[in-house]
C-alpha cells in the first residue's frame, strides 16, 4: 500500500490509491488521490454509479479497503439487485463489514423547511457508517439529488464545501458523481468543490453503434492521460482501454512457428512466422485466406498450443465442412479444447465492444495464437480510422502477450491498397494471395509482400488447394511471362518434350564418336599388323641372308683349302 | 414554493386560527432529531415546546433523539438535517426542518394550518 509517512523533500507527492477498474489506473499513473474525492461527472446511463460501486467492491475485495456506498439516488434493495448481474454481491460484502450501503431519500414536498439548519445529520450517518467498518473508501452517488430535496441551496453549498473538506479530514478516498450540467460540467457546479481530479464518462452514438469513453479533465498534483479513452461495461464490470498507454516495449522473439505449409516456412525463410508478430493475409474472395488461416490454427493445435479463431463472417460448421474439404481437419483440436472459435457478427456491437470481448477471450483462453477472419468486416461497423485504431490497439494487445495474431482482410486486386486499412504497416509479415487470370482460368498466386527480420523469399508460389492440403507450387518463370495452372502445366510439358529431343540428339552424338573411335582404333590396329608383317619379314630376309653368308663362306673355305690359298683373305 | 425565510418574520395570529388543531381525542407524537446541544438545536426545541404547549395542550409528546449519542438511528427516519421535527402521528408522517423559528411553517408542516395556495 501507499505510504503516509512525510518525506522532507521533495514536497511529498500525491500518493495515490488503485481504483480497481481496469485501465484506469494506467491512464492515472497509479489510481485515485488518496484520502481526496474525486469527481465522477456523466450523463444518465454513462455508468456513473457503476464506476462507483467496482471502486468500493475491489477495493474491499483486492486491496483490503472496506467502503461506504452511500446512494441518493436508489435503495440499497434496487443496488443490489442491479449488482447481482455483475456478479457482485452486495449481501455478502454487508456481512462481512467491508461494504456499507446507505441510501438517502429526500422527498421535497414531506419537508417544510423552518428557519436554518445543517445536514449535520448526513455527517453523522456517512460518519457512522465509516467509523462501523473502518472504510477507506467512500461513495456519494448522485449527491445533486439534494439541490432536488432542499430548497435552500444557500444552505446546501455551505454544507457540500463542508462535507468535502470533512472527508478529506477523514483521510477518505472518495468518489462523488454528478450528472452532467448544461452549462457547467455538473448541473449544480459540484466540480467548485471537489477540486483534485475530475473524470468525465459519456456516451457517444456514432453509426448506430455506441461507445462509451472515459477521460480525466482535472489531475492536480499528478500526470494523466488526457484523451478520450473507450470502455465498456462487461462482465466484470467498467473497463477502460488505454489506447496510448501501450509502450512500444514488446519483446520481440526469435522464435518461430510453422505456417502449417511447409513450402511458406521455407518462403519465410526462418522457418515459419516469428512468435508474437503479427501477419497478414490480404486478397480477394475466394484465394484462400482461411484456409491459409486454418492451416496454421491446425499447425498450432498440432504443437499443442491454443488457438483462438475469430471469425466475423462464418459459423463454425461453415469452417470445420470448408477446411475438411481441403484435408484439413480441425474436429479433434475442437475436441480437445485447443481449437476455440468464436463468431461475432461485426455490426453486432460498435468496436469497443468487440475489443474487450476480445480481451477477455484472451484472458479467458490464454492462447498461443490468434486469427481474426476477415478484418475488413469490420469496415461495416465504423470510420475507417476509428477501426485502424482498433487494429492497432489490438495489435499492441498481442505483441504485450507474445501472440502470434493473424489477420486476414479482404481486398480485391484493385482495392488492395485502400483496404488494408492502413494497417500494413503495423503488420511483421504481410502475405497477398492473387488471382493470376490467364488462358481462360483462374489461379491463385502467393506472395510474400514483406516479413520484418526475415530473410524471405520474393517469388511467387502458385497456391494450390488440394484434398489433402494446401501446396505451394513453383510458378511457371519463362521470358516476361509468369505461367500458372495449365497454362505452366502445358509450358512444362513442352519443356519435357524439348528437353527429351535434346537428349536423343546428345545421345546420337555420343554414339556417333563412340563408333568413330572404333573405327579409327581399328585402322590402328590394321596399320599396326602390317607393321609387325613388314618386320616379321625383314628379320626373315636377314636370316636367310646370313645362313646363305655362312654357307658362302664355307664353300669359299673349301675352295682356299683346295687351292691352298693364303687364310688372311678369308677372315675380310 | 418559495425559498424560506430564516427566522420569524411572521406573527403568530389567534383570530385566523380557524382551521386549527385537529382532532382534540388524538395524541400527537413528536420527534425532534439533533446532534448535541448545539444553540440551534436548543432553538429548536424550545420553539417546538412553545407551540405545542399553545396548540396542543396535554396531548402531545415529544421525543428528543440526539443523533451524536444514536447515529445509527438517523437512517430510519432518513434524517439529513438537523434539526429535524418529525411528526409521526397522526399520520401522515412529515417532516420539518431547521430551528423551527418560522412559527408559520411550522403549523403548515405540521397541518395546524392549510398551506398557503
Amino acid at each position: 500500500m501507499m505510504s503516509d509517512e512525510p518525506r522532507t523533500a521533495p514536497p511529498p507527492a500525491i500518493t495515490k490509491v488503485p481504483s480497481g477498474i481496469a485501465g484506469l489506473d494506467q491512464i492515472t499513473d497509479g489510481g485515485l488521490p488518496h484520502g481526496r474525492p474525486t469527481l465522477v461527472v456523466g450523463s444518465a446511463g454513462a455508468g456513473k454509479t457503476m464506476l462507483g460501486m467496482q471502486f468500493i467492491v475491489r477495493g474491499a475485495l483486492d486491496y483490503g479497503e472496506p467502503g461506504v456506498f452511500m446512494s441518493f439516488e436508489e435503495t440499497a434493495e434496487e443496488l443490489t439487485q442491479n449488482f447481482a448481474s455483475l456478479a457482485y454481491d452486495l449481501p455478502d460484502l454487508i456481512q462481512r463489514d467491508l461494504l456499507r450501503i446507505d441510501s438517502v431519500h429526500v422527498e421535497r414536498s414531506e419537508i417544510e423547511e423552518t428557519g436554518e439548519y445543517e445536514l449535520e445529520g448526513l455527517f453523522i450517518r456517512l460518519g457512522h457508517a465509516i467509523d462501523s467498518i473502518g472504510a477507506r473508501r467512500v461513495v456519494l452517488d448522485a449527491i445533486e439529488e439534494l439541490f432536488a430535496g432542499l430548497s435552500n441551496h444557500f444552505i446546501l453549498r455551505a454544507e457540500l464545501r463542508r462535507l468535502f473538506h470533512w472527508l478529506k479530514e477523514r483521510g477518505v478516498t472518495a468518489i462523488v458523481t454528478g450528472e452532467r450540467g448544461e452549462d457547467s460540467l455538473t448541473r449544480h457546479g459540484l466540480e467548485e468543490y471537489v477540486a483534485d481530479c475530475v473524470i468525465s464518462l459519456d456516451q457517444q452514438l456514432v453509426d448506430q453503434v455506441s461507445t462509451r469513453h472515459l477521460r480525466v479533465i482535472k489531475y492536480r498534483g499528478s500526470p494523466h492521460g488526457t484523451n478520450e479513452f473507450p470502455f465498456l461495461i462487461g462482465r466484470d464490470g467498467l473497463s477502460v482501454f488505454p489506447i496510448t498507454s501501450v509502450r512500444l516495449e514488446s519483446i520481440a522473439s526469435h522464435d518461430h512457428v510453422p505456417t502449417g505449409v511447409e513450402r511458406l516456412d521455407t518462403m519465410l525463410g526462418a522457418g515459419g512466422y516469428f512468435r508474437g508478430s503479427t501477419v497478414l493475409i490480404l486478397g480477394g474472395a475466394g484465394t484462400g485466406k482461411s484456409s491459409l488461416a486454418a492451416a496454421f490454427a491446425d499447425a498450432t493445435c498440432r504443437r499443442g498450443e491454443r488457438c483462438l479463431y475469430l471469425s466475423f463472417e462464418e459459423s463454425l460448421s461453415q469452417v470445420v465442412r470448408n477446411m475438411r474439404s481441403i484435408g484439413l481437419d480441425l474436429q479433434p483440436w475442437i475436441d480437445q479444447g485447443n481449437f476455440q472459435f468464436h463468431a461475432h457478427r461485426p455490426t453486432m456491437y460498435g468496436l469497443e465492444l468487440h475489443l474487450l470481448s476480445i480481451i477477455q477471450l484472451l484472458d479467458d483462453i490464454q492462447p498461443q495464437a490468434v486469427i481474426l477472419d476477415p478484418i475488413s468486416a469490420f469496415l461495416t461497423t465504423g470510420p475507417v480510422k476509428d477501426v485502424k485504431v482498433m487494429l492497432s490497439r489490438l495489435v499492441d494487445l498481442f505483441k504485450l502477450r507474445q501472440i502470434t495474431a493473424l489477420f486476414t482482410v479482404l481486398a480485391d486486386d484493385a482495392t488492395v491498397d485502400q483496404s488494408e486499412i492502413g494497417i500494413s504497416s503495423l503488420m511483421d509479415t504481410w502475405i497477398s494471395l492473387r488471382n493470376l487470370e490467364s488462358n481462360g482460368e483462374r489461379n491463385r498466386g502467393l506472395f510474400i509482400m514483406k516479413s520484418r527480420g526475415m530473410a524471405h523469399s520474393n517469388q511467387v508460389r502458385e497456391f494450390v488447394m488440394t484434398d489433402h492440403g494446401i501446396q505451394l507450387l513453383d510458378i511457371y518463370l519463362g521470358p516476361g511471362t509468369v505461367l500458372t495452372g495449365s497454362a505452366r502445366r502445358a509450358q512444362e510439358a513442352l519443356d519435357r518434350i524439348d528437353l527429351a529431343t535434346r537428349q536423343d540428339e546428345l545421345d546420337r552424338r555420343q554414339r556417333e564418336v563412340q563408333q568413330r573411335r572404333q573405327a579409327v582404333e581399328a585402322q590402328i590396329a590394321a596399320l599396326q599388323a602390317e607393321i609387325r608383317a613388314a618386320e616379321a619379314e625383314i628379320r626373315t630376309l636377314l636370316s636367310e641372308e646370313a645362313s646363305r653368308d655362312a654357307a658362302n663362306a664355307s664353300v669359299r673355305e673349301e675352295i682356299s683349302r683346295l687351292r691352298m690359298a693364303d687364310p688372311a683373305q678369308s677372315t675380310s | 414554493m418559495p425559498l424560506v425565510a430564516l427566522g420569524s418574520s411572521i406573527e403568530l395570529g389567534t383570530a385566523s386560527d380557524v382551521f386549527a388543531d385537529g382532532d382534540p381525542d388524538e395524541t400527537w407524537q413528536l420527534r425532534l432529531y439533533v446532534a448535541g446541544a448545539s444553540p440551534r438545536c436548543m432553538t429548536a426545541y424550545a420553539n417546538l415546546k412553545r407551540i405545542c404547549e399553545e396548540r396542543l395542550a396535554g396531548r402531545y409528546d415529544i421525543e428528543l433523539v440526539d443523533l451524536l449519542e444514536n447515529p445509527q438511528l438517523a437512517a430510519g427516519d432518513q434524517i439529513l438535517a438537523i434539526p429535524t421535527l418529525v411528526r409521526k402521528l397522526p399520520e401522515p408522517i412529515t417532516k420539518i426542518i431547521g430551528d423551527l423559528s418560522n412559527t408559520e411553517r411550522v403549523l403548515v408542516g405540521l397541518d395546524l394550518r392549510p398551506r398557503p395556495s
